[in-house]
């Protein structure tokens, strides 16, 4: 059997749980979940293979709380013995798990593309924001593991779905680290992560003044301004625009980069876009090299002839 | 405030990866090395917390001696001491590094308020050497922070999800790992630098426990052949251009 994490937040499952639930059917025909609250979930968890969802019921687990939620899923490994527990390879799931691992001393492999059961166990993993995987084995008596963010498509696979309520004990450090409160978004404009058209501006923009003709064109475009790395560190734009292995990851329609290089940790944030375009001074820049269309020419000069002829096709 | 900073030497790939013939590393003949964003946010952040509330900032790694080059530049942004636990260059999983970074906290004996690591390295991205840390040292963690104030012996962690925040309240000591984003780190100033030199790096041993997840090869995946179309870079160009955002239908 394996045990699924299954993360939910304010009426919502977790995406990338469903996609774990999805990998975990691939290796086991009994796939169970564990949520924590949440019993309403189960008919959706069951549609996506849960046989079981096990429902951890406690007076402390109104919000998510990470360490709390290990304790829990650690009496429930000890009490079912899965031969693997697996989570979504998000900030929460792996935060989850590495509580787990922590608790138990037992390996931990985060974001993983492919998982094989058996002895040894393998799995491939994402290394440098998935420009890299390891192979690897694992020498455990339970796996652990998340599986890589919209590595693979979730993918119905009905089964029982039904509730299996638990009250687990959990101390009071276990609940030390809890959520407090929430803080509103920042601005009411579509943000990053979802937003279909980015676009993004590198060094090669010169200073946050020329920002406006993204600006411009991102908002003829109906989208939004992304930047690199170098961009936020000289506090050119705030950091929430930044795209990339340590910024946002995105998969827009269109991305459209002026003035970037294209490093390897620029590209693990955008590489996923539909359609990419490309304006440098550098035709060798390795952004060119992979960009759908590439403009070889001073952003300065490209980007508002660019945005008067997109203006005058919109009739703004 | 007593903070301890565990930062990571890692190649600085550029546009490709280029690896060993066994494919068992990256090739970093022709590289140079720097940390994550991640913890160069966090030496910033611990930094600024001394200045604010006194104390003293210590930084701590794992790795061969080369690593003294990237104690020194975090040393020239103001942190105070460094302390690097060297090992024989092979590569430790998660928990071979938090038990080599505990090895090495008790053999220095320092006491510390904070201990800030980067959410996941920038190489291997395990997400979890703070947490098995802070396990060992029985502390309570918060992970993946992008705004810290401390008040009063408590420590106010925020943690960005889409374009919400979630606040997280924890007292001190703790270990907080945090992300890029926290703050812009300072570049090293050339008075910094030449306090660096003086400053104490002091040395210990340490032997990293066999790996149980047990690196085989390493695959650099295949990128689509997309075939750039290159476009002028005058009024046909742009036209071009507009013409694409015609055909995704972003002009109605
Ligand atoms: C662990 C790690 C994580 C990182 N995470 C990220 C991340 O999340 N996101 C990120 O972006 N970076 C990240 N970086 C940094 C990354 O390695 C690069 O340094 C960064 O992406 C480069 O930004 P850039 O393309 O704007 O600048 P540069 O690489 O300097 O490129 C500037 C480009 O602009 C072009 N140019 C110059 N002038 C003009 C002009 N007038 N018109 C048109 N083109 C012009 C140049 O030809 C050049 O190609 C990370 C680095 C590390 C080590």
């Amino acid at each position: 059997m394996i045990l699924v994490h299954v993360d939910h937040d304010r009426g919502a499952v977790d995406a990338v749980s469903l996609q774990a639930l999805t990998l975990a059917r691939c290796l086991d025909s009994d796939v169970q979940a564990v949520i924590m609250g949440g019993a309403e979930f189960a008919p959706e968890l069951g549609e996506y293979g849960a046989s079981i969802v096990h429902v951890a019921e406690h007076p402390g687990l109104t919000d998510y709380a990470p360490q709390a939620t290990a304790r829990a899923i650690v009496g429930l490994i000890n009490s079912l013995a899965p031969t693997a527990v697996l989570g979504a390879g998000t900030a929460r799931g792996n935060e989850v798990l590495a509580h787990v691992a922590a608790m138990t001393d037992l390996p931990f492999a985060a974001d993983c593309t492919e998982i094989t059961l058996g002895s040894p166990v393998r799995v491939t993993r994402a290394r440098w924001g998935g420009n890299l995987l390891e192979e690897s084995t694992v020498i455990t008596t339970t796996l652990f593991a998340t599986v890589f963010a919209h590595a693979i498509p979730a993918v119905q696979s009905p089964a029982a779905g039904a509730v299996s309520a638990f009250t687990p004990e959990l101390s009071p450090a276990d609940l030390a680290v809890v959520i407090i409160e929430r803080a509103g978004a920042a601005s009411a404009g579509v943000t990053l992560a979802e937003a279909k058209v980015v676009v993004s501006g590198g060094r090669g923009m010169g200073g946050p003044e020329s920002f406006s003709l993204l600006e411009d064109l991102a908002g003829l475009l109906g989208g939004t301004v992304g930047c690199s790395r170098v961009v936020t560190s000289a506090g050119w734009r705030p950091h929430a625009e930044q795209v990339g292995q340590t910024g946002t990851k995105i998969a827009p329609d269109l991305y459209i980069a002026c003035g970037i290089s294209g490093a390897t940790q620029h590209l693990a944030g955008c590489k996923n876009s539909k359609t990419l375009i490309a304006i440098n001074t550098d035709p060798d820049a390795p952004i060119m090299q992979i960009a759908d269309y590439a403009i070889v020419g001073d952003v300065h000069a490209v980007l508002p002839q660019v945005i008067a002829l997109t203006r005058a096709a919109t009739g703004a | 405030m007593e903070i301890l900073v565990c930062i990571k030497r890692v190649p600085l790939v550029g546009s490709t990866f280029i690896l060993t013939d066994d494919a068992s590393e990256i090739d970093t003949r022709r590289l140079g090395f720097t940390l994550s964003p991640h913890e160069e946010c966090a030496v910033e952040a611990a930094v600024q917390l001394r200045d604010a509330h006194g104390g003293s900032v210590t930084l701590l790694s794992l790795g061969t001696a080369e690593t003294e080059e990237q104690l020194r530049e975090q040393l020239a942004i103001g942190a105070d001491r460094a302390i690097l636990a060297i090992t024989d260059g092979s590569e430790p999983d998660p928990q071979a590094t938090a038990a080599a970074l505990l090895e090495a906290i008790r053999a220095d004996g320092a006491q510390f308020d904070l201990v800030l690591l980067g959410s996941e390295s920038a190489d291997v991205a395990g997400y979890q050497t703070g947490i098995r840390l802070a396990h060992a040292l029985g502390l309570p963690v918060v992970t993946g922070v992008k705004g810290l104030t401390v008040d009063a012996g408590v420590a106010r962690c925020e943690r960005a999800v889409g374009s919400e925040r979630e606040v997280y309240s924890v007292a001190l000591p703790a270990v907080i790992t945090v992300k890029d984003g926290l703050n812009i780190p300072r570049y090293p100033s050339v008075p910094g630098r030449i306090k660096a030199r003086k400053k104490e790096v002091s040395t210990h041993e340490v032997t990293l426990a066999a790996p149980r997840i047990v690196k085989g090869r390493l695959v650099v995946p295949a990128a689509a052949a997309k075939g750039t179309k290159v476009l002028d870079a005058n009024e046909q160009g742009a036209a071009a251009l507009v013409d694409v955002f015609r055909e995704i239908g972003l002009l109605a």
